[in-house]
């Protein structure tokens, strides 16, 4: 049977209460949510904190809601919550083809999306879809809050801006008239990514007004494919560019073989994937305005 | 189903009402007063010699109790236990470490956490030495040699074993108009119990009796072997299986953590509790399969199937502990020549140490028949393409024709029964195959990938006679002892041992059907050795060719008994009773019976009985198995294949399924389903593979992928019977059927929806990278870290 050492455990029953813990414990405690990759890397005993902070009471952290154009979820939200959000799915319906495919029901009515952030883990696949529709990290600590955009919140595989004494809360993306789609390739349901991509488009006329494209498990760095988005914005949404538009973002992302597969195959599901989820995207904005005319 | 049939019939599980409520005992619920609990220290090395080992540190900790270590254990000689297969296997490590996750050292403390604790207070001085990864590797000269602990060993090479007639074989290829070659690898996987192993181990001092409740699949074997080894009487020795989550043959042999929990518990005369964590589970446990074959199948060119050849490369791992019956180093994968009337047939096996875990056959693999299997049935189909020919229809041109049985087979085996063009028939007429192919065609022409895969497969369980199959000396027959009340309820005590096979249900139902009372009546005892009467265990779907067999046979002698009461009832011959389910009438007298109750009363009462007849109806029994029993089947398989990821989705899995005499067959349906997602895992996404230092690169569930209901279709099953004609009510095993003929099934799809790409072979498992490689050309090395 798997135990962890020891540990000491703490409720927070505030944001301020949590950070006051946070500074007591210091840089070897942990704050748990969901705690489904903590819990099980303290099990193995490859994570040993000397103290947890229990965040699950902080009710506030766990709220859906737009304020002022922009859509706002807590850091405690469930993955369960934001695959059932009718607004989220309404604006970004990203964030529920994600959702279905991450990990299984059981770990999606625990794990949060918070959690799933801080985690960053190189395969996570919120990471990406936040990167792809450009949201932002509201972070707090006891001098006050700050606001990182998730494009810049992840500093490599497992390390965050999220200094020791900080509490990320709420993530935010702005709201405007787009289109968004998430695939991922897993070896079987409930697997991590052998390779996954998000796309979020906007579009006028045909031509592409905005693009963002989030990847997971690709080694794209902070999750999403820079030279890509800038070679579609301005040109047509054709099936030729989003094409290239692959093709570039295969080219720049930096996948690792492993047991998922080689290399080569994953810059191929980069391809595949930017290709699928650009045209999913472009088939939602028609959805969105079939007023308009198609291409 | 609401009401329970009296005898063979659907009806629901007697076991169920305690596990739905989760009040089954399994090992880790026994708790008993001043329990200690004990954690093993294993090797991070897969090949290392071991320099020291300071345990002081870890003896200091306030909670630790014994911290025990392969010299503590060579002061007891103890530190090497005899494996099934006639090596030997290190206990705790004295000399070298020999695989990832091998034990080294045993700490038993007042509770988990301090012995867990204690493990990272240990500090051993590995020096590292390079390993023995890729089987093919192992024979070459400069080869690392792994057993030097043994006497003049030289090299890695364990036995060479071969079957058949290899100069008939080589003539037929000599002169034949086609042969198709290929190399396929049957990757290491593994059985992954939900329930880890573990055992409980208590020695009385007072009484001197030990106690091991322990997660095995033969309880009797097992205080055999504790006796063997451990120099205790065999009298003084309690194993008790009690409910097993799961088995698949991982629960076979002993483990070095049983062994140290006994000595755990003499050492400190309290109980001490070992259970393993999933990763120790995967990592250091009974696997399964890693075979490396070559197969050769020649035939005409109108595709006549006329001889195989094979040749095969076994990784036993660091010692050779693969459970099977003695006789067999490769098992029964002497079965290779399958279902196909041939010509002649040839295999030879080498079996080889590498620096991995011991084991080999488990996995619900019917020793090793899963590999022979998976091995003509993938030939046939390669055949089939170098044919240009439909391997449903090559199949019909080969199977076995009924009158042909019982078949002689060109390796030496006897097959019992069977009528295989029914049962393909069957199979194919449920998957609409014609339809299915036309269906095919047209989504060829929009540049679509669909398979369609088919695999027959014949199976050969229920080991078996005694005079060829034995387990270290120990024949393979199982005794069944049955009591009856007198009320007429009545006790059955088995042998053999259910790890969710449903025996309490079956086997009532078995006696129920004999004596005509409700299933309801009859209680049946397993897995404790002071209760039940000895027999090998379950495992190779043993339980109802053998324990089932007797269980019958126990029953008709208990009716028999019966009659002879019911004669002195009725003041009348027993020549001049008849039966019918349930009593024994006088012929001619519809109404004059006695019943089965009646006569239980009867039987402990002051009737007066013939003279040699003394009173009760319990009787006992043992079954000596004439033959094994040869189930069969047909299955098809349909798959789509996304051409830009490689993805593979199972669509309809059809399966006929011939296993005799169903006694219920809702739980033969349950068996089914189970063997058939164990195939699609194994098919499609898992394997244990090792990097070039030997790290176990499939340690959790994480990385050892078990299928889910999301991946499974929902299954379409059909059955045919044709009876054993030596078991006592025509039944043959079923437990490992389905895990036996789906693996092949689903690659034969998976390869066939490949075609336009000209793909002929690739290996399991077929995840999406392994079939988009295929698709490039590149087969993957599944076996190996892909770089």
């Amino acid at each position: 049977m798997q135990v962890p050492a020891q540990f000491r455990y703490e409720k927070a029953v505030s944001v301020e209460h949590a950070l006051t813990l946070l500074g007591r414990y210091g840089p070897e405690s942990r704050v748990v949510a969901g705690g489904h990759s903590l819990i099980p890397m303290m099990k193995l005993r490859l994570a040993q904190p000397e103290a947890l902070i229990d965040i699950n009471d902080l009710h506030e952290l766990a709220i859906i809601s737009v304020e002022r154009h922009v859509l706002c979820i807590g850091a405690l939200t469930r993955h369960a919550d934001l695959l059932s959000s009718a607004l989220v799915g309404e604006h970004f319906p990203i964030f529920h083809d994600a959702e279905r495919v991450i990990a299984d029901p059981v770990v999606r009515n625990r794990g949060t999306v918070g959690g799933s952030l801080c985690q960053a883990d190189p395969s996570e696949d919120l990471s990406a879809a936040f990167a792809a529709v450009r949201g932002e990290a509201v972070i707090v600590s006891p001098e006050g809050r700050r606001t990182v955009p998730v494009r810049e919140f992840f500093l490599g595989p497992y390390q965050t801006v999220v200094d020791p004494g900080e509490l990320l809360v709420q993530l935010r993306v702005p709201i405007r008239s787009s289109a968004s789609a998430y695939q991922k390739v897993e070896r079987r349901a409930g697997d991590w990514a052998v390779a996954a991509a998000g796309a979020e488009l906007v579009l006028d006329d045909g031509v592409v007004a905005d693009a963002g494209i989030g990847l997971a498990a690709l080694g794209a760095p902070n999750f999403h494919a820079r030279e890509a988005e800038s070679f579609l914005v301005g040109g047509p949404a054709t099936d030729e560019r989003f094409a290239e538009a692959a093709r570039i973002a295969a080219e720049h992302c930096n996948p690792i073989a492993d047991q998922r597969g080689p290399e080569e195959y994953k810059r191929h599901l980069a391809k595949t994937l930017v290709t699928r989820v650009l045209s999913v995207a472009r088939t939602r904005w028609h959805g969105l305005h079939s007023g308009e005319k198609a291409r | 189903m609401t009401t329970a049939p009296v005898g063979h019939g659907t009806m629901l599980r007697k076991e169920d009402a305690r596990f739905i409520r989760g009040r089954g005992t399994y090992v880790d619920d026994v708790t008993l007063p001043g329990m200690l609990y004990g954690a093993m220290l294993r090797s991070p090395y897969a090949h290392a010699r071991i320099a020291s080992i300071d345990i002081s540190a870890a003896r200091a900790h306030p909670k630790v109790r014994a911290v025990l270590t392969g010299d503590t254990l060579a002061g007891l000689n103890l530190a090497w236990m005899p494996t099934l297969s006639g090596d030997v296997q290190a206990v705790l490590a004295t000399d070298k470490v020999r695989f990832q996750g091998q034990e080294v050292a045993f700490v038993v403390a007042e509770d988990r956490y301090a012995a867990r604790d204690a493990l990272e207070l240990i500090d051993v001085d590995y020096e590292p030495l390079p390993a023995v990864i890729d089987a093919r590797q192992a024979l070459a000269e400069d080869a690392p040699v792994i057993r030097d602990d043994l006497e003049g060993r030289t090299d890695n090479h364990i036995f060479d074993w071969e079957t058949g007639d290899k100069a008939a074989a080589d003539e037929v290829f000599a002169t034949a108009e086609v042969v198709s070659k290929q190399d396929m690898l049957y990757p290491r996987v593994h059985p992954a119990p939900l329930e880890t192993c573990g055992a409980v181990a208590h020695l009385d001092k007072v009484t001197g009796k030990l106690t091991v409740w322990t997660t095995t699949q033969a309880p009797h074997a097992h205080r055999t072997l504790y006796a063997i080894v451990a120099g205790l009487p065999e009298h003084k020795i309690r194993i008790i299986s009690p409910d097993i989550g799961g088995g698949f043959g991982n629960k076979v042999g002993i483990y070095p953590g049983y062994v140290c929990a006994v000595v755990g518990s003499i050492v400190t005369g309290k109980p001490v509790k070992w259970m393993e964590d999933r990763s120790e589970n995967l990592m250091s446990t009974s696997f399964a399969r890693d075979y490396h074959m070559h197969g050769e199948i020649a035939s005409t060119r109108d595709g006549k199937i006329l001889g195989l050849r094979v040749q095969v490369l076994a990784d036993h791992g660091a010692f050779n502990g693969t459970a099977q019956p003695t006789k067999f180093p490769a098992g029964f994968f002497g079965v290779f020549t399958g279902s196909y009337d041939l010509t002649a047939a040839h295999c030879s096996v080498t079996g080889v140490y590498t620096n991995k875990a011991p084991g080999g056959v488990a996995y619900a693999c019917s020793f090793r028949i899963t590999e022979a299997v998976y091995l003509v049935e993938r030939l046939v189909d390669v055949l089939a393409f170098d044919l240009g020919m439909d391997p449903a229809e090559l199949r019909r041109k080969n199977l076995l024709r009924p009158e042909q049985f019982p078949y002689p087979s060109r390796t030496g085996w006897e097959y019992d029964s069977g009528d295989y063009p029914r049962a393909l028939e069957t199979a194919l007429d449920l998957a609409g195959y014609a339809g299915l192919r036309a269906e095919q065609r047209e989504k060829r022409e929009r540049g679509e990938l669909m398979g369609i895969g088919i695999s027959f497969f014949t199976e050969a369980v229920g080991a078996g006679p005694r005079k060829h199959m034995d387990i270290l000396g120990l024949g393979m027959a199982d005794g069944a002892e049955l009591r009856v009340h007198p009320t007429g309820k009545a006790v059955l005590r088995l042998s053999c041992q259910s790890q969710g096979q449903g025996h309490e249900t079956t086997f009532a139902q078995l006696v129920a059907e004999q004596l005509g009372i409700p299933p309801d009546d009859v209680d049946v005892v397993h897995g404790d050795t002071d209760q039940t009467p000895f027999g090998l265990g379950t495992y190779g779907s043993r339980s109802t060719p053998v324990s089932g067999a007797v269980t019958v046979m126990v029953a008709r002698k208990v009716r028999e008994r019966a009659r002879i009461v019911a004669s002195a009832m009725l003041e009348v011959s027993p020549d001049d009773l008849e039966w019918e389910k349930g009593r024994w009438f006088v012929r001619g007298d519809q109404a004059s019976g006695r019943t089965i109750q009646e006569i239980a009363l009867a039987a402990h009462s002051d009737l007066e009985l013939p003279e040699d007849v003394e009173g009760h109806l319990d009787a006992t029994c043992v079954y000596n198995p004439p033959n094994l029993t040869y189930p069969f089947g047909a299955y098809v398989c349909v798959v789509d294949v996304d051409a830009g990821t490689g993805q593979v989705k199972v669509r309809r899995f059809v399966a006929v399924d011939d296993c005799g005499v169903r006694i219920n067959p809702m739980i033969v349906e349950g068996q089914i389903h189970g063997g058939l997602a164990d195939g699609i895992g194994m098919a499609l996404m898992q394997v244990m593979a090792f990097d070039e230092d030997g790290n176990h690169l499939g340690g959790s569930f994480m990385d050892y992928l078990l299928p889910t209901a999301k991946e499974c279709p929902s299954w379409e099953l059909g059955e045919t019977v044709t009876p054993s004609p030596h078991h006592p009510i025509g039944a043959k095993g079923i437990g490992e059927s389905a895990t036996v003929g789906s693996p092949p099934a689903v690659v034969n799809a998976v390869i066939d929806a490949l075609r336009p790409y000209g793909v002929r072979h690739a290996d399991m498992p077929l995840t999406p990278a392994a079939v988009w490689s295929a698709v490039q050309g590149r087969p993957l090395r599944t076996d190996l870290a892909i770089t």
